[in-house]
């Protein structure tokens, strides 16, 4: 995975609240077999007219926030399914950092899987940013990941928390099933004590079956 | 030793691992697959040069895009085929348990989990599905994941976990009739919202939650996550424990009596403590029909469209004002003078047996209004199908105008042809109302099975109370 460190970019300010990853990735593309590709249809149904013309009102097609890395959302952001062909439209869009008073679980556990950092500041630090982002083209902020913090140009700093374990696998880019792995050890002497199994009692109508 | 929560029970049951400053390592006792989630899983896997460490726990089956008819014909959407060859291969080599589209056990992979008994008390369950929650009512912890996620267990049968915190909702009373376990839920919902819940797995009790059936628990479970909770669980009892005797995979004999006492030590002790605790009660619950673009914008049916204004907070005045155009509705509309176009009934929230009877019961011996485009019943199995045709359900749902189709997630998620034509408004016994769901500018209220049966006769909604039918149980 990417590790993140620092990130320096400009703000695109979607100011809706409980944003479902439905309207992230609509369920047409919810077929395809590869994790990439999937920036070009985020937010499908509100960015696109019939012929798949972009919609003028959508601020993703505002040109003046071409080229945002940096996304502000409202509460309960991402909620709804689990499919993390959500988080992978929202980086494969170029976004690194998210910023959003708060987070639906599934939706934000995906985020740290792909390289994104999803900051949680409160609802009035959020209006401010709000309010900047959309009084100033081109406004930029700076993520710090090691110091946690959301910076701009003249002089904000706003502190944000974040749990330790999961800023050190951010920032080190680590693969979470290579960490795992690391305790094979304690994954084999838990199945040796449990012995967990699925016995078949009755046959089912299946077409494979595990090998014994 | 301190009282502790059902869930703490299996949280501390499955611990792989813990470390101070980590999150912790918990074992998983059954993986369930789908087309739709795991490809991209599979295929990690296969780069990294990684095995699935248990294909005996793991379960696939093909339900996402599955055609509802006509299942002997090519598939035209080459996509959708390529999912399913992805998870026909990936099951082959892997040696993993499929159930295709073909398979009589086929369906709803949170139907044919409990179904089978794949499902059992005390587990941890886990699925590349938000709706995994729906196996909760067995007294499992089970919780949808991503597909990263869906790798990792892949690979370490494991998930890297922080604890959750508790909550718990107890709903007193008695249903009145009429009153199903989806009006319990997006009563629930409407009272908490659709975040009251993030953070937190939910434990459901009382008496309207005790006097359901599995069938009605799976229904308030499912929709655990449109409360915004991880998970959803009722402890197990003698209904539970009726409903998995002689499944596939349930112990027989004396080995299920065994199990059975261990089930019974998996309830909260008393005194458990929660860190939320939310109460309801069922008695003054009427039926309940949503008439917005989220599952807590909902109502019960002898109300009216709300006027945005009402709202204190501006982001939900915007929200509901945004809502209400999305849906083509006008403030003070009553709920039952909404025509509907068409009507759904089945989805992993409300397409087993005694949702089809009670659905049946409104519907026998009439026909569907004439205003109506369409009316779909999908059975959540092919087993339970079989079972309605046995009962002669299949006749009266046909006889009263409705289609008869194959198993499958179908216009929940319309993944498949079953497509909510845009600008259309439907009835649906579905989980998600969101913008969209059920096709680009589609309109959905979610209702009940009785209340989806009654919308079709009436091509409105209407107060199932007056008609004088049981809910399922």
């Amino acid at each position: 995975m990417q590790p993140f460190s620092t990130h320096t970019g400009m703000v695109l300010p979607l100011d809706r609240v409980n944003v479902d990853t439905d309207q992230m990735v609509p369920k047409q593309f919810l077929k395809a077999q590869t994790r990439e590709g999937f920036g070009r249809v985020l937010f499908y149904d509100w960015r696109y007219l019939p012929g798949e013309k972009p919609n003028p009102e959508f601020i993703l097609n505002r040109p003046r926030y071409k080229g945002a890395s940096v996304m502000l959302a409202r509460a309960n952001f991402g909620c709804g399914s689990s499919r993390e062909h959500a988080p992978w439209a929202v980086a494969d869009m170029g976004f690194r950092v998210l910023i959003a008073p708060s987070y639906a679980d599934i939706f934000y556990n995906n985020c740290f899987k792909n390289g994104i950092l999803p900051v949680t500041l409160t609802d009035a630090q959020m209006d401010e940013l709000f309010s900047r982002a959309e009084a100033q083209e081109g406004y930029s902020v700076t993520a710090d990941l090691p110091n946690q913090t959301i910076s701009d140009s003249t002089g904000l700093k706003y502190r944000f928390e974040i749990d330790p374990f999961r800023k050190h696998v951010l920032l080190e880019g680590l693969d979470d099933i290579g960490l795992t792995l690391k305790h094979i050890a304690n994954i084999d002497a838990y199945e040796k004590a449990q012995h967990p199994g699925a016995t078949m009692y009755e046959a089912v109508d299946a077409k494979y079956f595990p090998k014994r | 030793m301190t009282a502790r929560t059902m869930y703490r029970k299996i949280w501390e049951s499955h611990l792989v691992r813990e470390a101070p400053g980590e999150p912790s390592l918990i074992y998983i006792d059954r993986h369930l697959v789908h087309e739709g989630t795991s490809p991209q899983a599979f295929a990690g896997l296969k780069a990294a040069g990684r095995k699935v460490r248990r294909p005996d726990l793991t379960f696939a089956v093909m339900d996402h895009s599955v055609p509802t008819k006509n299942r002997s014909l090519p598939i035209m959407d080459e996509a959708a085929t390529g999912q399913f060859d992805a998870l026909e291969r990936n099951c082959r080599e892997a040696g993993v348990t499929l159930f295709d589209m073909f398979s009589h056990n086929q369906g709803i992979v949170h139907v044919i989990g409990p179904e089978l008994g794949i499902t059992q008390p005390g587990q941890t369950i886990v699925c590349g599905d938000s709706h995994t929650s729906t196996h909760g009512a067995f007294g499992t912890l089970a919780f949808g994941i991503g597909t990263s996620e869906v790798e990792h267990v892949l690979a370490t049968q494991c998930l890297v976990q922080y604890e959750s915190k508790t909550m718990h909702i107890v709903v007193n009373g008695k249903r009145g009739k009429g009153v199903s376990a989806k009006d319990i839920i997006l009563a629930i919902i409407g009272k908490i919202g659709i975040a009251g819940g993030t953070s937190h797995v939910v434990e459901y009790s009382g008496e309207a939650i005790r006097a359901l059936s599995m069938d009605g628990r799976m229904t308030v479970c499912n929709m655990s996550i449109e409360g915004g909770a991880r998970a959803g669980m009722i402890a197990p009892d003698d209904t539970t424990f009726a409903y998995m005797e002689g499944r596939p995979y349930v112990p027989r004999g004396k080995e299920f009596q065994e199990a059975v006492a261990r089930w019974k030590g998996l309830a909260s002790d008393a005194g458990a403590k929660f860190d939320a605790t939310v109460e309801l009660n069922a008695n003054d619950l009427a039926p309940q029909v949503t008439w917005g673009t989220n599952p807590g914008m909902v109502s019960g049916v002898t109300g009216r469209v709300p006027d945005p204004a009402s709202y204190r907070d501006p982001d939900d005045q915007k929200a509901v004002a945004r809502a209400l155009e999305y849906m083509g509705l006008k403030p003070g509309t009553a709920l039952q003078d909404i025509p509907v176009d068409r009507v759904f009934i089945g989805s992993c929230t409300n397409s087993r047996l005694n949702d089809l009877r009670a659905a049946a019961r409104v519907v026998a011996g009439k026909h569907i209004s004439k205003n109506l485009k369409g009316a779909l019943v999908v059975p959540g199995s092919m087993t339970i199908k079989a079972k309605a045709e046995a009962e002669g359900l299949d006749k009266i749902f046909r006889d009263a105008g409705f289609e008869w189709r194959d198993a499958g997630c179908s216009m929940c998620i319309a993944m498949n042809p079953d497509v909510l034509p845009p600008g259309e408004r439907a009835a649906s016994t579905s989980n998600r109302n969101f913008e969209g769901r059920q096709g680009k500018d589609s309109r959905t209220h979610l209702v009940s099975p009785v209340m989806a049966a009654a919308a079709a006769i009436e091509g409105h909604f209407v107060d199932i109370r007056e008609w004088n039918v049981e809910a399922p149980e």
